[in-house]
């Protein structure tokens, strides 16, 4: 005979394991993407895509390629090539699933006086600058974006903690734990990350189908995004967007454990600097003047 | 696992193994080329003058002259010092004489741009894919339009 407790009991653990199957983990409980095992994920990766399948009726690639074994990226950019063209601000965009209407650009390109040029202080430079030519004279351009640093801050102040640095180097945003505090915007002392203020509008015939979960994959409106290096490039070997949009060949990309790479070649023979050094963030991103 | 073996043997042999392109020079697809069709039957002269052929090509780099690069008696070539004879996709070595320091850095991929592979296949372009080769210096762009001031980002 079934008691009505035990009835009630049964029937709540029941519906409780029926729902709790792997399936809405995700959807329900929010389980941290990364503690998923290998099976969960790829089938949240695919309830992602058919839900973007629904919203922009066409297929999306969302790939989750864990970071390579015996690399960590680093980033290398001559200021004495760049000459402010803002490419790469656009192939960003373009490669990255930026929102379009209301812009979103990872990447700002700072312009300001050679003699007032100091890596710490960007109080005199300005990134509205639109001449009929660049490069003008008297002026460097200084490029910013996210410097992935060794020691970042905004991952220090996150409160649900869905931003951390991948074993690669990489700081990455889990989008869907991002509750839009935009606390690690105010931590970031390189103005590195964007909000998205209102539902972002990419059109539909330039959207990028080659998306990674923590990179370009569309995001939605109230979470924080920035630039990841293309995580969806470089895990497969393949350079970022912007050093290959760059016309004048200032960007220089690499893995910093491998002696034979570019970016090994820059720190070994040229003088190398990184911005807001005394912040001791660490960037490894480094900037450096190939010319004088 | 294909990555980690790569890297591996990437770390072993550095560079025989890799087998990066370079682009074809951008000679190979001028509608004059080949040179010699109509050079090969005109006698090649030395001096300095105003051509009457070729006359879209301004030379503004230091003090060269055609035949110094250009090889006189075979006009699909190029001089390099001391006789030696180079082929159009050989170019790099010529500049590589007085652009040595810059040479140097473009085999390390530190000047100039690589696409492709950071960890395996790369594409290297050519001086002449960026340079024009008879007037070196890079021409000023037009900048990309500057991101919107905060107030026009408004949604209407």
């Amino acid at each position: 005979m079934l008691s009505r407790r035990q009835f009630i009991k049964t029937g709540i653990t029941l519906l409780g394991s029926l729902t709790l199957s792997s399936c809405l983990k995700q959807d329900i409980f929010r389980e941290k993407f990364q503690e998923l095992t290998g099976e969960e994920k790829k089938a949240f990766l695919k309830r992602l895509e058919e839900r973007y399948e629904r919203k922009y009726g066409i297929r999306i690639n969302v790939d989750a390629t864990p970071p390579l074994k015996d690399a960590v990226f680093g980033y290398g950019l001559d200021l004495s090539r760049c000459i402010g063209c803002r490419r790469c601000v656009y192939a960003c965009m373009k490669e990255n699933n930026q929102s379009r209407d209301i812009p979103i650009q990872w990447i700002r390109v700072m312009r300001i006086k050679k003699e007032d040029f100091n890596p710490s202080d960007f109080e005199h430079s300005e990134h509205y600058y639109s001449p009929e030519e660049v490069p003008e004279e008297g002026y460097i351009y200084i490029p910013i974006q996210c410097q992935q640093c060794e020691r970042p801050a905004c991952v220090k102040v996150c409160p649900t903690k869905a931003t951390w640095k991948e074993p690669d180097g990489i700081v990455v945003i889990d989008y869907e734990w991002c509750i839009g505090c935009r606390c690690c915007m105010a931590a970031c002392p390189y103005w590195a990350r964007r909000f998205n203020w209102g539902e972002p509008y990419i059109p539909k015939e330039e959207l990028n189908p080659y998306t990674h979960y923590y990179g370009n994959r569309p995001r939605m409106r109230g979470v924080v995004e920035k630039c990841t290096f293309c995580i969806q490039r470089t895990r497969k070997g393949r350079y970022p967007a912007c050093v290959e949009a760059c016309p004048v060949g200032a960007r220089k990309f690499g893995n910093l454990l491998d002696p034979q790479s570019e970016i090994r070649y820059i720190l070994d023979n040229f003088r190398v600097f990184r911005l807001k050094a005394e912040l001791n963030t660490e960037p490894k991103f480094f900037y450096f003047f190939s010319l004088g | 696992m294909m990555i980690g073996l790569f890297l591996f043997f990437l770390l072993m042999f550095p560079s025989p193994l890799i087998s990066d392109t370079v682009s074809n020079a951008r000679i190979f697809s001028s509608p004059l080329f080949p040179c010699s069709s109509c050079h090969g039957v005109m006698k090649p002269v030395f001096s300095r003058r105003k051509l009457s052929f070729h006359e879209d090509i301004t030379l503004n780099h230091d003090n060269l002259w055609c035949l110094d690069c250009h090889n006189a008696s075979n006009r699909d070539r190029l001089n390099k010092t001391g006789g030696k004879i180079i082929t159009f996709n050989e170019l790099q070595s010529l500049c590589g004489i007085c652009h040595g320091v810059i040479y140097t850095e473009w085999t390390q991929g530190v000047h100039g741009k690589r696409t492709g592979y950071w960890n395996g296949e790369k594409h290297y372009l050519l001086c002449t894919d960026c340079h024009n080769p008879h007037s070196p210096r890079f021409n000023p762009l037009r900048p990309e339009p500057p991101p919107l001031r905060p107030e026009k980002t408004l949604r209407r």
